[in-house]
Order: C-alpha cells, then structure tokens, then sequence
C-alpha cells in the first residue's frame, strides 16, 4: 500500500478528491481498510498504550460503579439544592457528543454529501459508545437500576401500581435515548452487513469466517436485495434526522421545561441541538486525526475531509456562542430581576472562572479555524478539537449548577462541589469509550468497505464522463478532475 | 435439462459491463436472472426491472402502529378511561392495573400536548424496526445456504467481481445457446452453478 500511502514526507495534497491518488482499486481500497483486522501487527504500539489508560480507567468506572450501589448516591457531591450534578452534566455532555455520528450517517446522506463515506462508519461508532456511556449516569443516579426500570420504563405499575409519570420530561428522555440507542444501533449494524460479508469471503480463518457468515446473514450482494437495502437504507436515515432533533430537544426540556433562572428559555432546543453536533464533530476529529495517520489511511479520509470538519464545527460552535450572547440579551431585556441576578452571577460570582473559561473555549479559541492556515494544521485542529470538548463539558457545568445553587430564595443558596467518586465515574465513562473505541477499530472495518467501492465506481464515471461532457453523478464531477490533476 | 444445475454464471470485473449485459439478456428475452455485486449499481434495479415499493409502506405501517402504541399506552395509564367503559374491561388479565389517573397540579388528566413526545419517540422506534426487520425478511435473510454460492469464485462478488446468473428455472434457458450468449457479452468467464 506504500504507492498510496502520503505518510509524512511530501505535502498532502488538498483537492475535491474525496480518495486521492491515482492508484486506488477496489481491491486496494478494501485492502486498506481490512488489513486492521486481518493484520493484526498493523496496529502500532500507540493503539496498546491508549487501550491500557482507558482499560484501567475502565476499572475505575467500576470500583465508582461498585460503591456507589453499596453505599448510595451519597458518596457524589449532590445534595440539595443542587441535586443534579455530574451525573446530569456528563449524561448530557455524552450524549451531545453521540449526534454528530448521526448527523454525519444520517443527515449527510439526505444531503448526497458523499464525502461522509470515509467517515460515517467510526463516527456510528462513536455514537453507539457514546449512548453507553451517556446511559450509565440516568440509570446509576437512581441508586437502585434494577428497579429503575419500572419507574422509569413503560414495564408496568411499580410497586405502588404507579405508572411513568408521561407528562414529564424525564420520562421523555428515557424513551428518546433509548429509541436513540436502538435506532442508532440498528442504522449501525444494517451499514456492516454488506462489509461482514466481504470479511467472510476474505478471511482464510475457518472459526472467522464462520462468525462473519452468521452475523453477515448469508448476504449474497443480489441486485434484488441491494434495492430494498438501499431504500431501507435511505428511510432509516430520513427516520433518524427528525429522531437526533428530538432527543436533544427533549434533552433540552429537562431543563427549559423547569423555571429555574437560566433553564426556562426557549432558545434551548436549537442552541442545544447545535451544541451537540459541534461537540460530537470536534470528537470524531479526536479520533480521525490520529487513525487515518496511524493506519495509513489519508487517502481515503483526506485533507478535504478534516478540512469540512473543521468548518463544521466553526459554523456550529457560532450558533452556540450566538445562543450564549442571547442568553445575555434576555437576562438583561426581560427585565426580570431573577434572571439578570443569573447573569451577573455567572459574570462575577463564585463559578465566574468556569463561566469565561467557557466563553474562551467554545467562543473565542474556536475562531482561529477562519484561517485556511491553520484549519489545515492538524496539531492546532486536534488542540482546537480538545478545547471544544472542554468548553461543551463547561457549558453544561455553567447551565446546571450555576442556577441551582442560586435561585430564587438566598436562603436556599449553596454551592456545588464534585466528589472524587463524581470525578472517577466520569474519567471512568471515558475509559469505557476509549476501550470500546479501541476494540472497534481492531476488529470491525472502520471506514464502511461498500460505499466507498461505490464512490470510487462513481468517480471513475464522472472521469470518463468529463471527456464526452455527458451527465454525471452529482458533486463528483469536480473530484474526479481534481483527482486527475493531481 | 439437468436438474442438479441452478444456472449459469458469468464473471465480470467492471460495473458497466454486467449493466450492458443484463440490458442484453433483457432484451433477448431472458428473465429469470439476478446480478450480484460488491455495491449498489446505479441503474440495475431499472435494468432487472425489480423495484420493490414493499419496504416504505412497511416502515409506513409500522410507524402509524408505533404512534397508536405510543398514545394508547399513554391515555390508558394516565387517564381515568376504564371508569368510562363497560365493567367487563376492568375484569380483563392486567386491566385493573392499567389505569391509575394522577392528579398532578391540576392539568387535565388528558394532557395530550404533553402525550406527543413519546408518541414520537415509539413511531420512530417502530418504523425503524419495520425497515430493517421488512428489508431482511422480503430479502429472505438470514439464510446460511444459496445454490449461487457453488459458482466457482463467488467469495470474490463482496470483493471486486460482478456476476450476473441466469437460472435454469427462465422458460427461455438453453444450456447450450444460453453458454453461448453469455460467452458474446465478454465476461472474463462462463462457468455452471450446481443447485
């Protein structure tokens, strides 16, 4: 694969190719992406060092997990009035950072943006895992999950024959993030048949190939099959942008729906929608940057594609500051003394740190990605990445105890303080991810095999389409020349 | 004609030709054909003629299914419903149970602004579920065991070959004349698929 392979020497090159070079087949294409699991030495020692830190997190989130359901929730640092505190914020923060894998699969489909064909397939991954690890805290935080279910789940009357209370917003969020898991899971696995398949007729390992035949389902590539595929394919994105609107949404109702100062706005929805989504983008940076360089694979996740992440993320980390400058606004024009005490308190009172750390983060430091310069600089993208993740994580800080611990009586004013179990769940969660991650890209194709055959067919047809100037497919006409001048 | 055959396959190696070829067969007059390839080739379905429209009403289906669930779970639990209907319901396995109204400051027992979300939520749930489950099922999958792969070289189909197989079940299947025009259509090889 070394023909194909920029790895470091010489500028890569930047064009509308969405796979540069000029050597690609289907086979070398396919090549590239399963030798990560049928080679298992291509894996560097830095994918071992990574999965070590997050396994031992991992048991971390079991030693917090462990004694939280011995001793209670007692052992975190809520209490009243602040109630909700990082199992709320990290839930959250989890989940917003799930939606950009669906609005990449999903919304980017509706949208025939092809260039989410090299990237679609870790960043369902990453929502997947990231569900998970959003799911734990809702669960843990009732002290007792294994009766959760029936207060929670529409399982039956609990033991005082009560049902979910449906016109809560906490019983709509159950019923978002787990259609949300189940969906996404679903979109998942239909996007790995057709890719199980070839890793079964690939595989030279009898047990491997009988494992891949089974969870590939005897998938045989008919042209019958390939069109309801297809059209489910298609539907199952149209069902799951209105669905990754609406989780967030009703994420955002957990608070907007309370008329704490400070939750009870109605530019929660969108604002949070879009925080998600430039949360969940500076993620799968995180984890694009450093795979498409340690797998060589950067012809297949090119410059264009870090290129269009970035703006991505500049576009929406600008709604969200736009949602913060309102948030201002309306503190000061509705006039509501309740509100405005809010604001200055965030301005100026004991979270204010945490307050302009955040306007730094999500506002300020994000801007430097204006310049073509420095977007196409990996190591400022992958920092600019991290603050992102930083400021989104504030974000939620800065929302949920900054208004409990001030409302509307000073007498019931406090202040919130994380536990080291708060602070070992939460670096436990990220080890989970981390580990999951790890684990996937070991042992599932990570760029989805089909689509990307598909792309490069309709590339070669936009090329040899530009010599008679007959139709092409549409937005690969311009690839497939710049592809040729390269 | 030999019953132990299922057909007879022609390997290509470029998306283009099989469409050309399938148009050929088409327009020969064969019928009982299917291509088999490692992607989507735009313009097959067309070509086969076997656009199926099952999969959207379906999912269709399924989505106004999962809307009813939804809200009917919803109103019978929360609303005083069963004081309303004959006596005989409220003796039904699990009835009883269903319905416990909450007086929760003062909203109408029927808040059905508040019922649309998890509406929603299980419409989605069920119309994805009739998407994927519907796609499956009308594709006859899963199954371990397809005669189509006994042709020789079929793992190479999910890889980077294309081959179209024309059954012997087609009225118009002549082992000889059938080998014969599939060897015009340029494949890089014919080749028998036992049953």
């Amino acid at each position: 694969m070394a023909d194909i392979d920029y790895g470091g020497d010489g500028p890569e090159p930047l064009n509308d190719a969405l796979i540069t070079g000029n050597n690609n087949t289907y086979k070398s294409i396919e090549n590239q992406i399963t030798r990560l699991i049928f080679n298992q030495r291509t894996h560097p020692k830095s994918w071992l060092f990574v999965f070590v830190v997050g396994f031992l997190l991992l048991n971390l989130l079991m030693m917090a997990m462990t004694w939280l359901l011995y001793k209670g929730v007692g052992i975190w640092g809520i209490n009243i009035p602040c109630a909700w505190g990082f199992d709320i914020i990290n839930f959250v923060w989890w989940i917003g950072i799930g939606h950009a894998g669906t609005l990449i699969s999903a919304i980017l489909l509706l949208l025939r943006q092809q260039w989410r064909n090299s990237i679609n397939r870790f960043a369902e991954a990453m929502t997947l895992f990231a569900v998970a690890c959003a799911g734990i805290y809702p669960l843990f935080h009732t002290g007792r999950p294994w009766v959760a279910f029936y207060w929670l789940g529409p399982i039956g009357p609990n033991i005082l024959g009560l049902w979910p209370q449906f016109r809560s917003p906490l019983v709509w969020d159950v019923f978002a993030v787990s259609t949300y898991a189940s969906v996404s899971l679903l979109f998942w696995f239909v996007g790995l048949i057709p890719d199980l398949a070839t890793l079964r007729d690939k595989t030279e390992n009898k047990a491997l190939k009988v494992l891949f035949g089974m969870i590939s389902m005897g998938w045989r590539g008919s042209a019958r099959h390939w069109e309801r595929y297809e059209t489910a394919y298609l539907i199952l994105a149209g069902l799951s942008t209105p669905l990754v609107l609406s989780v967030h949404t009703i994420v955002s109702f957990d608070f907007a729906v309370g008329i704490v100062p400070g939750w009870h706005t109605t530019i929660f929805p969108p604002y949070f929608v879009a925080g998600a989504v430039y949360a969940g983008f500076a993620m799968v940076l995180t984890l694009a940057i450093p795979i498409r360089a340690w797998y060589g694979l950067k012809n297949q996740i090119t410059m264009r594609h870090l290129d269009w992440m970035a703006k991505v993320m500049l576009t929406t980390g600008l709604i969200v500051f736009y949602g913060y400058v309102m948030e201002v606004f309306y503190g000061w024009y509705s006039g509501n003394q309740f509100e405005w005490a809010m604001i200055l308190n965030r301005f100026k009172g004991p979270y204010a740190p945490f307050y302009w750390a955040l306007v730094f983060c999500n506002g300020i430091a994000p801007q430097i990605l204006w310049s073509p310069k420095l977007r196409r600089n990996l190591v400022v993208l992958f920092v600019v990445a991290q603050i992102v993740s930083i400021g989104m994580w504030l974000e939620r800080y800065i929302i949920i105890p900054v208004s409990l611990t001030r409302d509307f009586l000073p007498s019931s004013w406090g202040y919130y303080t994380p536990s080291v179990w708060d602070l070992g769940m939460y670096a436990g969660t990220i080890g989970l991810f981390i580990v999951l991650m790890f684990l996937f890209i070991r042992f599932m194709p990570i760029i989805n095999i089909f689509e990307m055959k598909d792309l490069l067919a309709r590339m070669h047809h936009a090329h040899h389409a530009e010599d008679d100037h007959t139709a092409t497919a549409p937005g690969s006409a311009h690839a497939a020349l710049a592809n040729a001048e390269e | 004609m030999n019953s132990s055959l299922y057909g007879l396959a022609a390997e290509f190696d470029d998306p283009d030709k099989i469409l050309e070829a399938v148009r050929k067969m088409k327009a020969a007059g064969y019928r009982q054909m299917d291509a088999y390839s490692p992607f989507p080739i735009h313009g097959m379905t067309d070509a086969l003629d076997c656009h199926d429209p099952k999969v959207p009403w379906l999912v269709f289906g399924m989505g106004i299914f999962g809307t009813i669930n939804g809200y009917f779970l919803e109103y019978m639990t929360s609303t005083p419903v069963l004081d309303h209907l004959p006596r005989f319901v409220r003796l039904l396995p699990g009835m009883n149970e269903m319905s416990y109204p909450m007086n929760v400051g003062g909203r109408p027992f029927h808040s059905w602004p508040n019922f649309i979300p998890v509406a929603f939520e299980t419409t989605i749930l069920f119309a994805a579920l009739g998407a994927v489950v519907g796609m499956l099922l009308l594709n006859g999958l899963p199954k371990p065991y397809h005669p189509i792969f006994n042709a020789p070289r079929f793992e190479l189909v999910s890889q980077d070959k294309f081959v179209l197989c024309i059954e012997t079940a087609d009225p118009k299947f002549d082992y000889e004349a059938t080998w014969q025009f599939l060897q015009s259509l340029g494949p890089d090889v014919v080749s028998e698929v036992a049953r």
